[in-house]
């Protein structure tokens, strides 16, 4: 079975033709970083392009046109915004996933709002090696498409090692979440990562590598998100 | 949102730190029902902290008034924020956790930290920023000796914002081996009840005092509030005297209560000094420890409850009050509660008690330089 790519730009001006690049180079899903000043669940390269992006002005409205421009060159791949609550709070909950929505978002992620606070906000959900398999079943049960699966204790960004706790994640989410599709995303940065952790699950999230590779313009980024789909699908 | 104060409170945080959240608050639980673990603290705030701290008349500081000084700078590590890491402490210690991480801003949370860690032997990472370490040398030098490991925050503002997300970032990564000792009553429930019940002795000690020595309550009692925690602890012996008023004191360049928004920062919804976006806005203040966007969602609650009112003071006015407290009564007050002395001429109450939190040695410098002197 095909396995899912999702790649994870920050909302920047470049990032409608980034965007495309990936999906062009083989991403099935766009995850769309509205930047936050405290963004606690992230490392140093997301955290850094938070800033950067802040201090360009990328503010929620110009993430939501961000993601409407993202939305008119790449097809009907999934796009989905990820940010934190501080970003809803102020502009209003309801508003806040209507407006996305109607900007072109398939789904939303709250990286700060774990499952069983504002259920009725649908959200892809997120799971951790820490979360009891309680959690993981109120999780799996409040998602929205599929479960976005953090293979380690930490915050986003690059490690040497695909984390030896995935396994034992994705077996309890495969029992406790029957049916519902198993993304695995922080710390996965090379195609073997990518291909180990594809074996346990059904899809893979890169962020900060893909991030790194952004940097270097739309053809390092398509190059890097095709040897990551090269690996997935060898 | 499970919120903890009004509409304030909550626990928004990645989903790594809900199992160990939910740990937290079913040990404190437990504690707090039982009677050694109170004990256990009276025992160390005896003969460990300095506990009860006296409360010291000021009449040449304030001769038109009665004012009362209730001193939690006397306590061993020079602040009242050992009354919550001594309670912390011991909570790690049920918990089974051996590592401790604390953010610190002016460094006397760090301080306090450190010194709990090494009193029950445990490992310390106490996260500063890199401009509170300038602003605050001496207390970095007590940590390092006090064998604690100061890690330096050289990011975004380089002050307790920073310092607080990395130590909690800190955390997500060691959840398993690490207590976060967190220093103010803000953060994810259970933390900002917590550490009012820790801090709530200020408050039960001052309304006992004032009793003893006056035989009436006090018209008002005043504390500053950065994140909150010296004057919530306080304020809890007094909330049921509705004949007492309460002032909490602000620094006039991070006033989170008086110029802030509804935000989320560090894993709780409170007034939050931030934009129309919920971007969090820098803090500005000479008192590190007051140089803090947010504050703890319970002091939003009393705020729009009514039932406590929160002013200002200027940087200037802080100083003015520094000074004459050291000229007038011959005590140093940190910088941070020197705001809360700032406000006193303007209560214009015959009988006042103020929380004077910390002590001002870690603040010479900066403040004499300030000052021009």
């Amino acid at each position: 079975m095909t396995k899912s790519l999702v790649v994870y730009l920050m909302s920047e001006p470049e990032t409608p033709e980034l965007a495309e690049a990936a999906v062009e180079g083989g991403a099935d899903v766009v995850e769309l970083g509205f930047p936050f000043s405290d963004p606690l669940a992230d490392g140093p390269v997301i955290r850094l392009a938070a800033e950067r992006a802040l201090a360009r002005g990328m503010r929620t409205r110009a993430c939501l046109e961000c993601l409407a421009e993202v939305r008119a060159r790449v097809g009907d791949t999934p796009l989905i915004p990820m940010t934190y609550a501080s970003l809803l709070e102020a502009y209003g909950w309801e508003r806040f996933a209507a407006d996305a929505r109607e900007a072109g978002a398939t789904s939303l992620i709250v990286a700060d709002l774990p499952a069983g606070e504002r259920p009725e906000l649908r959200r892809v959900q997120l799971v951790a090696p820490t979360s009891t398999d309680a959690r993981v079943a109120l999780a799996a049960h409040e998602t929205d498409g599929w479960l976005y699966l953090v293979t380690l204790t930490g915050t986003t960004g690059a490690r040497d090692e695909l984390s030896s706790s995935l396994a034992d994640l994705a077996a309890r989410a495969r029992r406790l979440a029957p049916g519902v599709p198993l993304y695995a995303g922080f710390g996965i940065s090379t195609p073997e990562q990518a291909r180990a952790a594809a074996e346990l699950t059904d899809g893979v999230v890169v962020g900060s590598r893909a991030l790194l590779a952004a940097e270097n313009g739309p053809a390092a980024l398509r190059e890097y998100v095709a040897s990551l789909r090269a690996a997935l699908d060898a | 949102m499970t919120a903890t104060f009004g509409e304030y409170g909550g626990r928004y945080v990645p989903e790594t730190l809900i199992p160990a959240l939910d740990e937290l608050t079913e040990a404190w639980d437990v504690a707090r029902e039982d009677a050694s673990f109170w004990d256990e603290l009276d025992e160390l705030g005896r003969t460990y902290a300095g506990r009860p701290t006296p409360l010291t008349r000021a009449d040449r500081f304030a001769p038109a008034t009665r004012l009362y000084l209730k001193r939690e700078d006397l306590l061993h590590t020079g602040a009242h924020k050992l009354n919550n890491t001594l309670g912390q402490a011991v909570l790690a210690q049920r918990l089974g956790k051996r590592r401790i991480v604390a953010e610190t801003g002016a460094g006397q949370h760090g301080v306090a930290t450190a010194s709990v860690c090494a009193r029950f032997g445990l490992e310390c990472v106490v996260y500063m920023g890199a401009e509170d370490m300038r602003r605050q040398q001496p207390n970095v030098e007590r940590m390092g000796l006090l064998g604690a490991e100061v890690r330096a925050v050289e990011f975004g503002t380089r002050t307790l914002k920073e310092a607080t997300s990395e130590a909690i970032r800190d955390w997500i990564e060691n959840v398993e081996t690490t207590h976060y000792l967190i220093g103010s009553c803000v953060g994810p429930a259970p933390y900002p009840e917590l550490v009012r019940e820790l801090q709530a002795v200020i408050g039960r000690e001052a309304r006992e005092q004032v009793l003893e020595a006056e035989g009436r309550l006090p018209d008002a009692v005043l504390a500053c509030v950065g994140g909150g925690s010296n004057a919530i602890g306080m304020f809890a012996g007094f909330l049921d005297d509705v004949g007492v008023e309460l002032f909490g004191v602000e620094a006039a360049g991070a006033a989170s209560l008086s110029s802030g928004r509804a935000a989320v920062l560090h894993g709780a919804r409170s007034s939050v000094l931030a934009d129309e976006d919920g971007q969090v806005a820098d803090a500005h203040s000479i008192s590190a420890g007051l140089d803090y966007p947010g504050v703890g969602p319970e002091h939003a609650f009393l705020r729009d409850s009514g039932r406590v009112r929160y002013v200002t003071a200027t940087d200037e006015e802080a100083l003015a009050a520094f000074r004459r407290l050291a000229e007038t009564e011959g005590i140093v007050p940190a910088l941070e509660p020197a705001h809360a002395l700032a406000r006193v001429d303007d209560v214009q109450s015959e009988l006042v008690v103020v929380c004077l939190s910390g002590r001002g040695d870690k603040d010479l410098a900066e403040a004499l330089r300030a000052l021009g002197s």
